[in-house]
Parts: structure tokens; sequence; C-alpha cells
């Protein structure tokens, strides 16, 4: 990397999503409601070369998703190269399609740590939020297996209307099955839970006690589980520092491989993305059109241009701010210094019980149920 | 310090870090990193130090007076240091004794 402005920082973390395939339906999945076919999927050699070269620009962690990246059938060869290229090797898996024994081969290749996402504590409401019946049960196991092989696991509690009163069981279920680290995270609108936004939100008084459940339950598992939670962004008075601020910390490797600065990157207009097969990590990192769209803050507009926070928490989300205001220069209305600050209020006061449209790889109908090829 | 001193660690305890947990040496980010499941930890000069020892040979016992021996700092000093820094690390499940 020949540059060092202050602007330009080393990444830490690179989120490679390896395929966007998924046998679940979850109707919040932070991909992108256009989602990339198997058969511009990267190869194997390629992947490899991508962690390499990444580990050689300072990233240090590696997160293993999709889609589902068990739908890979490299993924154990895709865990080595990630591990000898020295990375912190990081598995973030629905656990549908990953066999236990899949699993010890992925131990053996050097995997790190596991992240298991649930859906809820009741197997029922799980798997209709899923989309994909006996999802509960599989999760439950392959927890039990990651356990047994020694690896540390983290539950990645999904948090909306549905199930956010059963936070408590969540966590108790997460400390039940072994993990060392719970996530509460509240769904955040981006991708599929755009258009299920009316029927993911939770009511003001749910979060609240959200709130107050998550310090209790801190409280009475001290120790025993490290729990991670976030204020819902509808909810929030401030943004958060999305990945870091922009193409600061963090990239994002796309499937086919485009290279993000975020996972939901290209729901913003205009941005030119450049992909691993023309151009290096470090290239991309440093001259790409679209990580330097909004680095630093030279691109800011008031509030946030002048504001004291700006290099806190960067103002906030360029995804957000586009998908809510139209301008991906605007402060995140998250903040309540923005003028459209109202705006939250009133989306998240338009909840509505309806069906979920599930996420799926062709373009979902309004009626769409969680039957259907997902391939 | 103003965190409580808590209750003592013990002396033949032989800190080490979890699986999951790694420090390595990253020439990229300038030094030592410890790395844990969605966390990078970058320890400042003391803390590498103390991380560097907790390999599960050394007794915290040895560990404190390795310290102390090598740079000259008072043995209930070094201790305090090391305990505060043990003590977050195991509540953050980033060490074991």
């Amino acid at each position: 990397m020949e540059a060092t402005s202050p602007t330009l920082l080393r990444p830490l973390g690179l989120l490679a999503e390896l395929t966007h395939r998924c046998p679940l339906g979850c109707p919040y999945c932070s991909n992108p409601v256009a989602l990339e076919s198997r058969a511009d999927e990267l190869d194997t050699a390629t992947w490899a070369r991508v962690f390499a070269e990444a580990a050689g620009l300072g990233v240090l962690q590696v997160h293993l998703s999709g889609g589902e990246p068990a739908a890979r059938r490299d993924l154990v060869e895709l865990t080595a190269a990630a591990r000898q290229a020295g990375l912190y090797t990081n598995l973030i898996t629905s656990a549908v399609g990953l066999s236990a024994e899949r699993l010890a081969g992925l131990a053996q290749a050097g995997l790190d740590h596991v992240q298991i996402s649930i859906q809820d504590s009741e197997a029922a409401s799980a798997d209709r939020i899923a989309g994909y019946e006996g999802a509960f049960v599989r999760k439950r196991a392959l927890a039990a297996a990651v356990v047994q092989q020694g690896l540390p696991l983290t539950v990645n509690a999904v948090v909306h209307r549905a199930n956010i009163d059963r936070i408590g069981e969540m966590v108790d279920q997460a400390v039940a099955l072994g993990a060392s680290r719970v996530e509460i995270a509240h769904v955040q609108y981006y991708g599929w839970a755009i258009p299920n936004r009316a029927m993911l939100m939770p009511a003001p008084e749910q979060v609240e006690r959200a709130r107050e459940q998550v310090e209790e339950l801190r409280g009475r598992h001290h120790g025993i589980i490290v729990i991670d939670a976030v204020v819902p962004d509808y909810y929030a008075r401030y943004p958060k520092p999305c990945v870091g601020g922009w193409g600061r910390r963090s990239l994002n490797v796309t499937p086919s491989g485009k290279v993000l600065p975020c996972h939901a990157a290209e729901s913003i207009p205009g941005l030119e993305f450049w992909s691993v097969r023309e151009h290096s990590v470090a290239d991309i990192w440093c001259h790409s059109p679209a990580f330097n769209a909004f680095r630093g803050t030279d691109w800011m507009q008031e509030p946030c241009a002048s504001c004291p926070r700006r290099f806190e928490d960067f103002g906030g989300c360029r995804c957000q701010a586009f998908a809510l205001l139209r301008d991906a220069r605007a402060t995140d209305p998250v903040c309540h210094l923005s003028p459209h600050h109202g705006l939250l209020a009133e989306l998240a006061g338009a909840r509505r019980d309806a069906a979920y449209v599930y996420r799926r790889h062709t373009p979902a109908p309004a009626h769409a149920t969680a039957q259907g090829d997902r391939d | 310090m103003t965190e409580p001193p808590g209750e003592a660690l013990p002396m033949d305890a032989r800190p080490h870090l979890p699986r999951g947990v790694r420090l390595v040496d990253s020439a990229a980010q300038g030094g030592l990193v410890l790395l844990a499941p969605e966390r990078v930890f970058k320890p400042d000069a003391i803390a590498a130090e103390i991380l560097k020892r907790c390999t599960g040979e050394a007794t915290l016992a040895a560990i404190v007076d390795a310290l102390a021996a090598t740079y000259g700092a008072p043995r209930e000093r070094v201790l305090a240091d090391v305990s505060t820094l043990l003590r977050s690390l195991v509540d953050k499940k980033l060490m074991e004794l």
C-alpha cells in the first residue's frame, strides 16, 4: 500500500460472501434482492488468491459467509486457504447443509470460530421465520457438534417483532448449547428486510423491554457468556459507525468477485465497483472509485460536516441515507440531528402483520412462500 | 486504578488463550494483535509483554517474577497490573486460567 494519508488505513476484516445460495429464506437476509448465481461464483483458486492478497494488505480476520457458505463444495479447501494465508477464520453459517463430518474437516483445516444464526427459541416459530421446516433442530445439532469439536461458538439471534419478547429464552438456549458468545442482532433494514420492514419492525415498548432484558441477562450470565447487543437503528438517537467507516476497516467480496465497502453498497446507484478478477485486493482498496467515494469527511454535508462526532460515527450509514432519503451523502436519518429524523418514527410506526416476502433466488412476487427453489 | 481489586487470582494458575483466541504478529498492522471472535485487540506495550507469556506453561507467579525482573518494577505493582488485565480478559472469554 503506497499511500499513508490519514483517510487510508489498512483493513482488518474481510467478509467473503462465498455464495448467495442458501436453503433458508429469512425475510431479513442482508444479501441484495438481486442475488448472484452459482455460474458466476469465483473458483477455489481465485478465493485463495484473494485471501493471500487480503492478508498481505493487513486483513487479520476473514468471515466466510454467504448465502450459506456450506453450499460451496470446496468449503474445507477455502478454509484451509484462508488459514494458510494467516487469517483468523470465522464461519458464519445457518447450520443447514453442514454435517458434523464436514465440520470436523473444517476444524482440521484450521477453522477458528463458528457463528450460527438462530431464528427463535421455539421450533415452530423459528422454522416459520427461516422458511424452512426442520431448521431449528438442525441448528441445535450442529451447535452441539461445534462445541464437541472444541471450537468456540457464537449464537447470532436475529431479533424482530415476532421473537423480540423471547430474548431471554434465546440467550438461555445459547448458554445451554455451550456458546461462549451471543449476539442480539436487531434486524437492520437492508436487502430483503426493506420489503419486510412493516412485518419485522418491533414496537417501541418491545424495544425498551429488550434493552432492559439484555442488561439483566448480562448481569445474570456474567463470566458465562458474552452478550453483544446494539440498539436497533430506527429507535436510536445516534447512528452506528457503519462498518467502522466507509473504506476504513473492512471490505466485502461478493460471490462473483466484486469488492464492496459493505454488503449493501450496491444499493447506492452510480458507484463503480472493481472485481478481484481484474484487480488485486490492494489496488481495489486504495484506488477503486467506490472505496474512495465516502472516505474521510470531505463528502459530508451539514449537520455532519461540522459535527464533533464525525470521526466517531462517520455520518452513519451511506446505504441507509440513500435507502431512506435518496441521498447517499446525507446524514444518516438515524441521527437525531438529521432534519429527516422524524421519518424513522413514522416508518417504525407503520407496522403491519402480513406474510413475509421470503428471500429466494428469483425475484419474489408479493405472494412468495417458503416453498420454491432458492438455489 | 478505579476498578475494585476483585478476588486474588491463584498464583499457580497457568494463564492461556482459549481456543479461538490467537495472538499473532502482523507486520502490516505493526505488531502483536489479539484475534478473537468478531474482535481485534491491539495490546499496548505492557499488555503485549504480559500476553506473550500467557502460553499455559508459566504460572502466574512465574510471569509476575519474570516481568518484575525484566522491568525492575516492584512485584506488587506488576501483580496488580497483570491481574487487572487477566481478569478483564477472562470476563470477555479471551483468557483461561
